[in-house]
């Protein structure tokens, strides 16, 4: 039975330049296998130039439980943004 | 604020629902179950159309259909991997439809008796399925909406080759001509039925427009496909069997007439013409796989054995 396989989450870099991202997930033996699967599940449209494949189970994610507290120490920093300062309309290049 | 408020705040304000999210237990339920047999259609469904991938007349139709048939496998494998975020188990869900207690699409329990109906199938069985999983790219779990995505991108590849085919064909002789119209004529009622049961029949409906895992009602969906499809189906020189079927000005909508809803129950229970043989057939590939799911385990054993000895 193909659950008795691990999962693996793929990821996909579409083209050169870009970041790899996630696209799903799919069952085999082994990590070989895995890439050959996602190949042809994830890619039969030269959707990407390079696939990582990555064991479901050694994936840490944050809680979604704790998203707001956990987030919340970006929200107040309005000061880590550019539109923060007020500069003259005079000064260029800035 | 408690867990559902939260559920019900984040659907309503058109934002995705997350594998890790507190979800309801009935949207879970119900998704799995909506998910499995969109996944189970896709993968039964690659009994019809593979029936004429030996006998396609030409190299060109065969890769072509070969390349359709690919993937009507890997929309199932996207759709399955959906429904383990949900905490579904593939296998078990195998097991369900071998078993036949989860059910597909009654349109796959139809023959195909002619290579025409190669053609019918795109247009008119993949154009209702277009119909139904457009609006599902914003169903509210975020890994059904992106699996349809990515379906829907490649389900426009299988409707331009069945209608592309149908063209040539209807540019054809007279004896193709008239494959083509008998094919539409066996087509068209089991094609409207694909959008279910008329709404006030429709028990699932109203929970899951509310909770946003449907867009549109089954009548709302049928409608679309009948107006799209009739002036495809000029253009192409076919009639469509329902001597029901006219414009009405009105309504701005055609009108048209309801299929034999008795046999849809009939094949829905299990009593249509190939019900029997797709499962038998996709139950002996289950089976006759085993030794290849067994040696790629074995393999995959052995090497990580070695690899831990060095």
């Amino acid at each position: 039975m193909s659950s008795s396989w691990p999962l693996w989450e793929v990821f996909v870099r579409g083209k050169r330049g870009l970041n790899h991202v996630h696209v799903g997930s799919l069952h085999a033996p082994d990590a070989e296998m895995a890439v050959r699967n996602a190949r042809d599940v994830y890619t039969r449209r030269n959707e990407g130039v390079s696939i990582w494949v990555v064991p479901a189970a050694a994936i840490t994610a944050s809680s979604p439980d704790e998203k707001d507290p956990f987030f919340e120490p970006s929200g107040d920093k309005v000061y880590r943004h550019p539109t923060f300062y007020e500069i003259p309309e005079d000064v260029p290049h800035l | 604020m408690d867990l559902e408020a939260q559920f019900e705040r984040t659907v309503a304000a058109e934002q995705r629902v997350e594998p890790r999210d507190w979800m309801p237990d009935g949207y879970r339920k119900t998704l799995i179950r909506q998910i499995a047999q969109h996944a189970h259609s896709e993968i039964i469904g690659m009994q019809p159309e593979g029936n004429w991938i030996s006998r396609a007349p030409s190299l060109r139709r065969k890769a072509i259909l070969l390349a359709k048939v690919q993937d009507e496998a890997g929309h199932g494998l996207y759709l399955y991997a959906a429904t383990e975020t949900l905490g579904a188990d593939r296998g078990e869900l195998t097991e369900k439809l071998i078993s036949g207690r989860q059910k597909y699409s009654s349109i796959f329990n139809y023959p195909t008796l002619s290579y025409a109906d190669v053609g019918v199938i795109g247009w008119l069985v993949d154009g209702a399925a277009i119909c139904n999983q457009v609006p599902l790219c914003r169903t509210s779990y975020g890994p059904y909406a992106r699996a349809m995505i990515r379906i829907c991108k490649e389900e426009s590849f299988h409707q331009r080759q069945g209608y592309e085919l149908l063209l040539t064909m209807m540019s054809g002789t007279d004896a193709q001509r008239a494959m083509v119209q008998e094919s539409v004529n066996r087509w068209w009622w089991p094609s409207l039925m694909m959008f279910g049961p008329p709404d006030a029949e429709s028990s699932n409906t109203e929970q899951s427009m509310k909770w946003r895992i449907k867009r549109n009602t089954n009548d709302e969906l049928r409608q679309k496909f009948v107006d799209m499809t009739v002036p495809q189906a000029r253009k192409l020189g076919v009639t469509l069997p329902d001597p029901e079927l006219k414009w009405n000005p009105e309504r701005g909508h055609h009108d048209f007439g309801q299929p034999d809803w008795d046999e849809f129950w009939q094949v829905v229970g299990g009593n249509g013409p190939t019900n029997k043989q797709r499962v038998e057939h996709r139950r002996k590939a289950h089976e006759d796989g085993e030794w290849v799911r067994a040696a790629a385990a074995a393999h995959a054993a052995k090497h990580t054995a070695r690899e831990g000895v060095a």
